[in-house]
């Protein structure tokens, strides 16, 4: 497929970021950490678009939108193979993968029941133990989750 | 900034652990010292445990502190739907120290953050139980003389046992070898034996409950074998039974042999071997008095001469 093409996938951005090389079955995941649904913004989702990489992938561009290195670490959680493109006067100045943080407070939910963190108006806060697997372990019921569990707020 | 907390037996270092061990045997010689007078201890057993409770609050009365607390979450304004922090920060207005256990799994850790008084954990749902392995590794080094190089066999439930998974933590600063005995269903699981692998320390896992391993062994470590943890009923009825210790299977053990176990036992332990010189579990439970002695002037900073 040519360049021309694959661009005409998703509408063009003049300025701001596209997430790129998003899993399918994880692209509306990734637009509700973003918190996307509380955003004024224009934003344009594609899935199932087709990837010579993935197979098939989602993409979501949002305009005028730069998002903290925190926030947009974030998705490394559930989609670490992510591609940040960040857009300005329709040039991609900056193509960056996301990186897992050390620690996620306030945004997973444990999945143990019979966590403190479940029954008690309170943060949650996880510990990547292992950021090539995306391995997360609790801080305080210190129950280990695989990246396959991982349940966001 | 923060107290001192005791909230799980990973927080501990090499150095904590034999401090707290070393300070538990001049309690074992001496009790009854009026380190906590003046001082005000909340015991907050959300969750009952009376053994436990019990221990801390002897611990507590020898040091000549006082007592507060509860020890039914039913009859206190938690079961009114106030939260732990609300609780926590309450007690702490009047407490110097706070012994809590709590069925919930984190609690001990939690509380430790809302508060700026020393939170010693009790037992936090299936998670950590601190003063248990440190009694155990009191225990161990004093019935070995030592806890370097020791054999170690830990006998039943594997799976969910946390006082045996604490006990692999505690150990690993002092080369240990490890026998794990459980039945299929039960047997330790792989993050256990990840920590193992990582830390060099050697293991052996058996289904078999056999003499020739407890000939080997320095601490015979048992654990109870409970019904409701089994899926398969069968498997069940057929392991009930094999994990039982009988004093004619000590006949060829080691003159140091010592077993333990965290009570209260059911049938893993014969009655007959109560009375070989071997079995320790109620000098075990004693021993936990001192250590926990111990761990509140630890976690107070309060110097032991
Ligand atoms: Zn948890």
């Amino acid at each position: 497929m040519s360049e021309k093409k694959k661009e005409l996938q998703v509408a063009a951005l003049e300025n701001g970021t596209a997430i790129d090389h998003i899993p399918p079955a994880e692209l509306f995941k990734v637009a509700k950490m973003l918190g996307l649904e509380h955003t004024q913004n224009t934003i344009t989702i594609g899935n199932n678009l087709q990837s010579k990489k993935m197979g098939t992938k989602g993409m979501i561009k949002i305009s005028d939108k730069f998002f903290e290195e925190d926030v947009i670490n974030r998705i490394a959680l559930i989609a670490p193979k992510v591609v940040l493109n960040i857009i300005r006067d329709f040039e991609v100045v900056e193509k960056r993968p996301v990186e897992l943080p050390d620690e996620v407070t306030g945004l997973v939910i444990c999945n143990n029941p019979k966590c403190i963190t479940n029954n008690e108006p309170m943060l949650t806060r996880f510990r990547v133990i292992d950021k090539e697997h995306g391995t997360i372990r609790c801080e305080y019921c210190e129950r280990k989750i695989n990246r396959s569990d991982i349940v966001i707020k | 900034m923060k107290s001192k907390s005791l909230v799980s037996i990973d927080q501990c270092s090499k150095e904590d652990i034999l401090r707290i061990l070393e300070n538990a045997a001049k309690f074992e010689a001496n009790p009854n010292r009026k380190l906590l007078e003046g001082k005000v201890a909340a015991t907050l057993f959300f969750e009952p445990s009376t053994r436990t409770r019990l221990s801390f609050e002897t611990a507590i009365n020898r040091l000549d502190g006082r007592v507060i607390g509860f020890t039914d979450a039913s009859t206190t304004s938690s079961s009114k739907g106030e939260t732990l922090k609300d609780t926590i920060l309450m007690v702490s207005n009047y407490a110097d120290l706070i012994i809590m256990r709590h069925h919930l799994e984190g609690a001990a850790r939690y509380a430790s953050e809302v508060t700026n008084i020393p939170v010693i954990n009790a037992g936090d749902g299936a998670n950590q139980h601190p003063s248990q392995t440190l009694l155990d590794l009191y225990s161990i080094q004093k019935t070995q003389g030592t806890l370097d190089n020791l054999t170690i066999t830990l006998v039943g439930d594997l799976k969910y046992g946390r006082t045996v998974h604490s006990l692999i933590v505690g150990m690993s600063h002092f080369n240990p070898t490890f026998n794990f005995v459980a039945p299929n269903e039960l047997k330790m699981p792989d993050e256990q034996k990840h920590f193992c692998d990582k830390h060099g320390i050697r293991y052996h896992e058996y289904t078999e409950f056999d003499e020739s391993i407890i000939d080997e062994t320095d601490i015979l470590y048992m654990t109870r074998v409970q019904r409701e943890r089994f899926t398969d009923m069968e498997e069940y009825e057929r392991v009930k039974n094999v994990y039982i210790l009988k004093n004619d299977m000590l006949k060829n053990s080691k003159d140091n042999l010592k077993i333990l176990h965290p009570l209260p036992r059911v049938n893993e332990i014969a009655y007959d071997v109560d009375d070989n010189p071997k079995a320790y579990y109620f000098q075990q439970a004693r021993n936990g008095v001192f250590t926990r002695e111990a761990i509140i002037c630890d976690v107070l900073n309060i110097p032991v001469n």
